[in-house]
């Protein structure tokens, strides 16, 4: 038998039937769902007569909309059309009898949180759900990429989706990170190397002794970005790493189930030998923390650098670049640690976890806040939770952080968490592209570390300065 | 799902690189449990001021480009989220084709569920539809899906690739999910083999 990627594995394992063409059925194992990508999807069924096929393999939660302040259990914190959609997301779950954290479950929070968190998602497993970053699950060596509405029906009718498979390509981190670098910059650093549409085509595995080493929150970090490397999805193979997380979450398998579940994981890995149609390797060592200057993820550079000259790129990336730095109200070589930050949002499904509060609590201990205002949005009530055992909700609000309740807040202003004209924010977030954050706002995305130290400085720095 | 077999007509040039799905239609319209009602939103941002006033050199506020049905548009063209907002907004202002050098590939997808066609074309081919485009009203453009050809105004002929399935399912307006429907004994024979497999999942 040849030798086999990770993909090629997991596409193996969940293919229902193949046409002549290589047009394939797939099966899927995971359905996420939320309430901004789904009513459409659900009101389809309902205008076919047709129905949910697999209700126990589909998991709603209301995350994009939703407020991230204090009673928001109380309706009227909603604006009416926000309402609308979580009250359809409401009805939907009830009607179809699918999985459903509504706001007031303690578990409720970003979806691509929430899935992990609870054992849903598992190695070699096919997930998918109505939402770009679903990337994230990779993670766990689990097939997992974002589709549109009519994709978010037809899995709910069939369970399966209609696909091609996508080309294998590797990325490959070697050696060690340095200290202040994190997995948020080795995921920026490789969209700097290969630009927004290098991955366009494929399917990562992301490898090697630095990816290794990063923990289960760190490898959900990087491959929640591979859609912003224009990947379909981004894997890593499962370890010990992986099935310690596992194991124990409500949703997993327990005993013999766990040991049969087990030894299948542990043939999720590229055999020797396999077939990569891409390969691209950076050192781990010379990963410096980065940070955006522009509209584009793949606008990335060193702390340590200038804005580059629009002159300096290539081709339709020139009038781009020139544009970008125009709406980020910039100058070509005016030094990044110069940009003043008028506020910091921590949180999203690229750093909402438990280890980015940690990451930024670590920075922010015992100091006050330079900027006009920082929030701190966990990704999950139980990450909240969490954080408010270990004393980090009180870190923050003592250094004049705004500590809220979980959701996608400030990483898509859907919510009225959102940036003012002009506003420049340091975020944690996965999009810097122009009113992402808010008409006009301007968005630096940052680790928690680098974005714990622009809050404490007023200014883009080097998280190293304060370390 | 409307057919797309042969179009003429007028094609906007959009040279900007990585026209993202947040400039397409803006997260405030996202809050709609409708799928129609997006064109007059598409672009927004790029399109209209704040007071709700027409940005007048934006191109498809131009005269001549404001029927447009075929988008020449920069390299990765609709890259970032899966929202399907984005081609509903497109089809809904009258545009059935896009021409660019790439395509992110959610947004390719969705394209094809919704009776759009995108069309993937190299550099140098794009840059002479640009061009064409340039004319503004009176340069109509032929996209051919049966013979997969785009013609320019001045009779100028390419040839692009469609994956065959996409492109029987745009050319007779098939609905997908009816077509997946059709295979539900393949389906219900995977689940008891994966049960027996893989009885945790």
């Amino acid at each position: 038998m040849s030798p086999k990627t990770l993909y090629d594995k997991i596409w193996d394992a969940h293919v229902v039937s193949e046409d002549a063409d290589g047009t394939c059925l797939l099966y899927i194992d995971r359905h996420l769902v939320h309430e901004v990508t789904s009513p459409q999807a659900f009101e389809g069924l309902r205008m076919t007569g047709r129905t949910v096929r697999a209700p126990e393999k589909t998991i709603a939660v209301p995350d994009h909309n939703v407020p991230t302040t204090l009673g928001r259990e109380n309706p009227d914190q909603m604006p009416e059309d926000s309402r609308i959609q979580v009250a359809a997301l409401d009805t939907n779950a009830k009607e179809f009898g699918i999985h459903y954290y509504p706001v007031t479950d303690v578990r409720q929070g970003i979806v691509h949180i929430v899935g992990p968190e609870q054992g849903w998602t598992l190695p070699g497993m096919t997930v998918v759900c109505g939402d770009s970053h679903t990337a994230t699950h990779g993670a766990f060596g689990a097939l997992a990429h974002g589709i549109g509405t009519s994709e978010v029906e037809h899995v709910l009718a069939t369970q399966t989706l209609i696909q091609k498979k996508s080309k294998n390509m590797k990325v490959e981190i070697t050696g060690k990170l340095r200290p202040g670098v994190t997995a948020k910059d080795i995921t920026l650093a490789v969209i700097g190397a290969t630009g927004t549409g290098g991955g366009t085509g494929y399917v990562i595995e992301y490898c090697g002794e630095a990816i290794r080493d990063l923990s289960m929150e760190g490898r959900m970090t990087v491959c929640n970005m591979a859609i912003e490397g224009g990947a379909r999805a981004g894997l890593i193979a499962p370890d010990e790493k992986t099935f310690e997380y596992v194991k124990g979450r409500p949703h997993a398998p327990k005993g013999a189930q766990f040991e049969a579940a087990l030894a299948w994981w542990k043939t999720l890995f590229t055999d020797e030998g396999a077939h990569f149609d891409k390969v691209v390797t950076l050192k781990g060592e010379e990963i410096e923390p980065v940070v955006t200057w522009g509209t584009s993820p793949e606008d990335v550079l060193p702390i340590s650098s200038v804005v580059p000259a629009p002159e300096s790129f290539k081709g339709g990336k020139v009038d781009a670049a020139r544009r970008s730095i125009e709406y980020m109200g910039l100058t070509a070589g005016q030094k990044l640690t110069d940009i003043e930050i008028d506020t910091v949002f921590i949180g999203s499904c690229t750093n909402g976890r438990i280890e980015d509060l940690r990451a930024a609590a670590a920075i922010v201990e015992g100091k006050k806040i330079k900027v006009g205002r920082a929030m701190v949005v966990p990704g999950s009530g139980l990450v909240r939770a969490q954080a408010e055992e270990e004393g980090l909700d009180k870190i923050f609000t003592d250094a004049g952080f705004e500590w809220r309740m979980a959701g996608c807040s400030m990483c898509l202003a859907m919510n009225p968490d959102q940036l003012s004209e002009n506003e420049r924010c340091a975020s944690t977030s996965n999009r810097n592209f122009e009113g992402r954050q808010g008409f006009k706002g301007r968005t630096h995305l940052v680790s928690p570390a680098m974005a714990a130290a622009a809050a404490l400085t007023g200014h883009l720095t080097d998280v190293r300065e304060l370390m | 799902m409307d057919k797309f077999e042969k179009l003429t007509g007028i094609a906007a040039p959009m040279p900007l690189v990585n026209i993202d799905t947040d400039m397409i239609i803006p997260k405030r319209f996202l809050k709609s449990i409708k799928r129609t009602g997006f064109g007059v939103s598409l672009f927004d941002e790029m399109r209209y001021n704040r007071d709700g006033s027409e940005i007048p050199d934006f191109v498809l506020n131009m005269p001549q480009y404001r029927d447009a049905e075929i988008l020449i548009a920069g390299d990765n063209f609709g890259c970032g989220s899966s929202r399907e907002h984005a081609p509903w907004a497109i089809k809904d202002f009258g545009i059935k084709a896009i021409v660019s050098t790439s395509f992110a590939d959610i947004f390719y997808n969705n394209c094809f569920k919704n009776g759009i066609l995108p069309i993937v074309m190299p550099q140098d081919v794009v840059d002479v539809l640009m061009k064409d485009a340039e004319k503004g009203a009176n340069a109509r453009m032929t996209v051919d899906l049966e013979n997969q050809t785009i013609t320019t105004s001045d009779g100028e002929s390419f040839a692009f690739e469609v994956d065959a399935f996409k492109k029987h399912c745009l050319m007779n307006g098939l609905d997908d999910i009816g077509l997946t429907m059709e295979k539900a004994s393949a389906i219900d024979t995977f689940e008891s083999k994966a049960a027996q497999e893989r009885p945790w999942v």
